[in-house]
């Protein structure tokens, strides 16, 4: 679980320096009728050269975290340090060294894309020049057409030039993808690796499982405001107790067709779950679970309709802390 | 790129400004409200009012025995619109305003006439004092004095050139707090202003450039409503352009100034429009755009004369009528500056950036 001490000890050793991002028991109450309290005590570390995602549904705190942050929330209590930096002592040296992209800009539409990343690169004392950053993003096609004539993508990719040409240490990018088409995901996915390999930190946040597993050295899980998991996303997964999870239905589709002692009666199974007439169990072993399975069901009297195996994914982990799966979380939410 | 060029190509003010510029210059919608617009009602207004050569007035005899004879006395007067009407008749149409007197000849035997009309109305009082006046020649009397008329009609002294002043003043205020204030909480709602925020920009900056780049394109404003005012009601600045100039830039920076602390915390476009709105409209009333203010009553002139707008539009008055210099100005360009610096330190005190 997130706070495994073996495994924090080992990305301390994995990276060894000190955190680019750190925040200790980080709160945030909105006040209003009623007061919200978005953030109930998150701990993150975001070590130098990482991509860290923090990874949660709607309502989650993503944002409300992310922009704590970055600087432009003040935090109802907690401690934040960036690049070893505190806001409220030295925010000009830290935005000097951060780019930010945030979940809902609308940039001025009647600008073209390069005098857009020329006005951003005039904020910072140093940086690459706005040419470089809109290579940086492959826009140099669009470079002098109007923001208005920009796709979803292409707007997002705009935002992370504004980001870039600053050359930051640190990249903060809230739901860089959302709302994109597969193909525009993927660049976007290409353009945060690139940045990563250039040395950047990053850190993101998402609610696509399939976009932290991919993009992630690290990720947290979050949900109603606490960090239900920490960790990489093989380190996560291992941590369900199997790589594989076997679901099967029963021909009688009976809810209570199977007692306890037919589950203890199983080795090898690290976790088993059920919902509406769907069994789910994580396993390490299939070739070695699945004989057994058969086996007890045929004892006890029942047969199976289908059976499934597939690898156990972040999705998995998802539902095994959050206690209900991502996209019924997200149903939630509206 | 050596090291100075940089610093000046990336000068955030600079560019700050011309970005703002930029958009402006893309906005079709806002070169017309800025640019055309204001041209558009000089030329109406400056139409509707113009000096008429000839006021008629419109007399009705009531009708009788003596009707006859004295329609035929005043239509003499090219200046009378005279008809004959029946006592009710006549008193509906003064009452409605189709007539300005009513002429009603007393009794047969006598040559007295009783005149009937609205003291408050100017054209009345002016039927009145010319009707009699006409009458009481054909009656007989002899001037006693020999007069001679010599009609007025220069630029400097018509409405126009009055008209002229105040249309710059408005074109200033509107500018400055549409142009500053829409635009403000155009950007919050967009997010840009946080976006802004998160980068190592300089907020005040941020301020003195949106101001600079009204500045920049209130300047052509004027000198195009200058321009065309010469060539087409021949009005002329009998003061200094510097002056005028000085003007111009101190009114743009004291309704900046407004418009930053009006938007420095509204949300939304409605909120915006509703507080720009409730800020312009005393001065739209009371700061003497159109019409002089010396109609308000005694005890409002003090205040009508601390209202943003009311130096600005007196001093350019001074100026282009009367040709006064910067020094005569003094006390309006105190209040105009006090108003500018107080406005804009609050506005930038109180600003809400997300
Ligand atoms: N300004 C605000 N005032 C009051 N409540 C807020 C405010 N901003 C966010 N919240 C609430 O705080 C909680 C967390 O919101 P947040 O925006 O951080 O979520 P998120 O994880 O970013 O969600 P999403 O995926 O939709 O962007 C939500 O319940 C939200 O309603
Ligand atoms: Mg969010």
């Amino acid at each position: 679980m997130a706070h495994d001490p073996i495994r924090d000890e080992t990305s301390t050793i994995r990276f060894m320096s000190k955190p680019v991002i750190s925040c200790r028991d980080l709160r945030k109450t909105y006040v209003g009728k009623p007061p919200i309290e978005a953030l109930r005590g998150i701990d993150l570390t975001v070590e130098e050269g990482e991509c860290f995602g923090v990874l949660g549904p709607n309502g989650a705190g993503k944002t409300t975290a992310i922009e704590i942050l970055e600087g432009l929330l003040p935090a109802t209590s907690g401690d934040v340090q960036i690049l070893g930096k505190r806001w409220h002592e030295e925010a000009d040296q830290i935005r000097q060294r951060i780019g930010i992209s945030l979940q809902e800009t609308q940039l001025s539409e009647k600008l073209t894309v390069r005098e857009t990343v020329t006005l951003f690169r005039s904020f910072y004392r140093e940086g690459m020049t706005p040419d470089e950053a809109i290579a940086c993003v492959s826009l140099e096609k669009k470079a002098d057409v109007w923001v208005k004539k920009l796709s979803g993508g292409q707007k997002q990719r705009l935002a992370i030039a504004t980001a870039l040409v600053g050359e930051p240490q640190v990249l903060f990018l809230d739901e860089p993808t959302t709302g994109l088409d597969p193909q525009s995901r993927r660049d976007l996915w290409q353009l945060i690796m690139d940045s990563r390999s250039q040395g950047r930190s990053v850190l993101l946040t998402t609610h696509y499982m399939d976009e932290a597993e991919r993009l992630c050295d690290r990720i947290a899980i979050i949900d109603g405001g606490k960090v239900r998991a920490q960790g990489s996303p093989e380190e996560l997964i291992a941590g369900l107790g199997g790589e594989h999870v076997i679901r099967f239905t029963l021909e009688s589709q009976s809810n209570d067709a199977l007692p306890d002692h037919f589950w203890r009666s199983l080795e090898g199974v690290r976790e088993a779950s059920f919902k509406a007439g769907d069994y789910q169990l994580t396993v390490a072993q299939p070739h070695r679970v699945i004989p057994h399975l058969l086996h007890s069901l045929d004892s006890a009297g029942q047969r199976a309709s289908s059976l499934t195996t597939r690898q156990a994914s972040l999705e998995d982990v998802f539902v095994k802390v959050a206690g209900r799966t991502l996209e019924e979380a997200e149903g939630e939410a509206t | 790129m050596s090291d100075r060029f940089a610093k000046l190509k990336y000068s955030a003010l600079r560019q700050m400004t011309i970005a703002r510029l930029r958009e402006f210059s893309r906005e079709p919608a806002a070169i017309f409200w800025v640019y055309v617009f204001p041209i558009l009602m000089m030329i109406a207004l400056g139409v509707a009012f113009r000096n008429r050569p000839l006021e008629q007035l419109t007399v009705v005899v009531e009708s009788g025995d003596r009707a006859e004879p004295t329609l035929q006395w005043l239509d003499a007067d090219e200046r009378f619109r005279v008809s004959i009407a029946t006592a009710e008749d006549a008193h509906e149409r003064l009452r409605t305003g189709k007539a300005d007197l009513i002429v009603t000849p007393e009794e047969s035997g006598s040559n007295d006439y009783r005149y009937t009309f609205d003291p408050t109305r100017p054209g009345s009082l002016l039927a009145r004092n010319a009707t009699d006046d006409a009458l009481q020649r054909a009656a007989g009397r002899e001037d006693l004095l020999v007069v001679a008329d010599r009609e007025v009609s220069e630029p400097g002294a018509r409405y126009i050139d009055f008209l002229v002043p105040g249309l710059i003043g408005m074109g200033i205020m509107g500018g400055g707090l549409w142009g500053v204030g829409f635009a403000i909480v155009d950007m919050r709602i967009r997010k840009l202003l946080k976006r802004f925020l998160a980068t190592p920009m300089n907020r005040s900056h941020f301020l003195v450039a949106v101001m600079i780049s009204r500045l920049i394109y209130t300047i052509p404003e004027i000198v195009l409503l200058l321009i065309c005012a010469r060539f087409i009601f021949g009005v002329i600045n009998q003061g200094s352009y510097l002056t005028v100039t000085v003007l111009i830039l101190l009114g743009t920076i004291e309704f900046s100034g407004i418009g930053l602390l009006v938007a420095s915390r509204a949300k939304t476009l409605e909120t915006i429009s509703g507080l720009l709105n409730l800020v312009m409209l005393p001065m739209w009333m009371a700061s003497g755009i159109f019409f002089s203010y010396d109609r308000f009553p005694e005890y409002f002139q003090p205040l009508i004369r601390i209202l943003p707008l009311t130096p600005l539009i007196d001093a350019l008055r001074q100026t282009m009528l009367e040709g006064q210099t910067i020094a005569d100005l003094g006390s309006q360009l105190v209040v105009m500056a006090v108003w500018a610096i107080l406005t804009f330190f609050i506005g930038l005190r109180f600003f809400r950036w997300n």
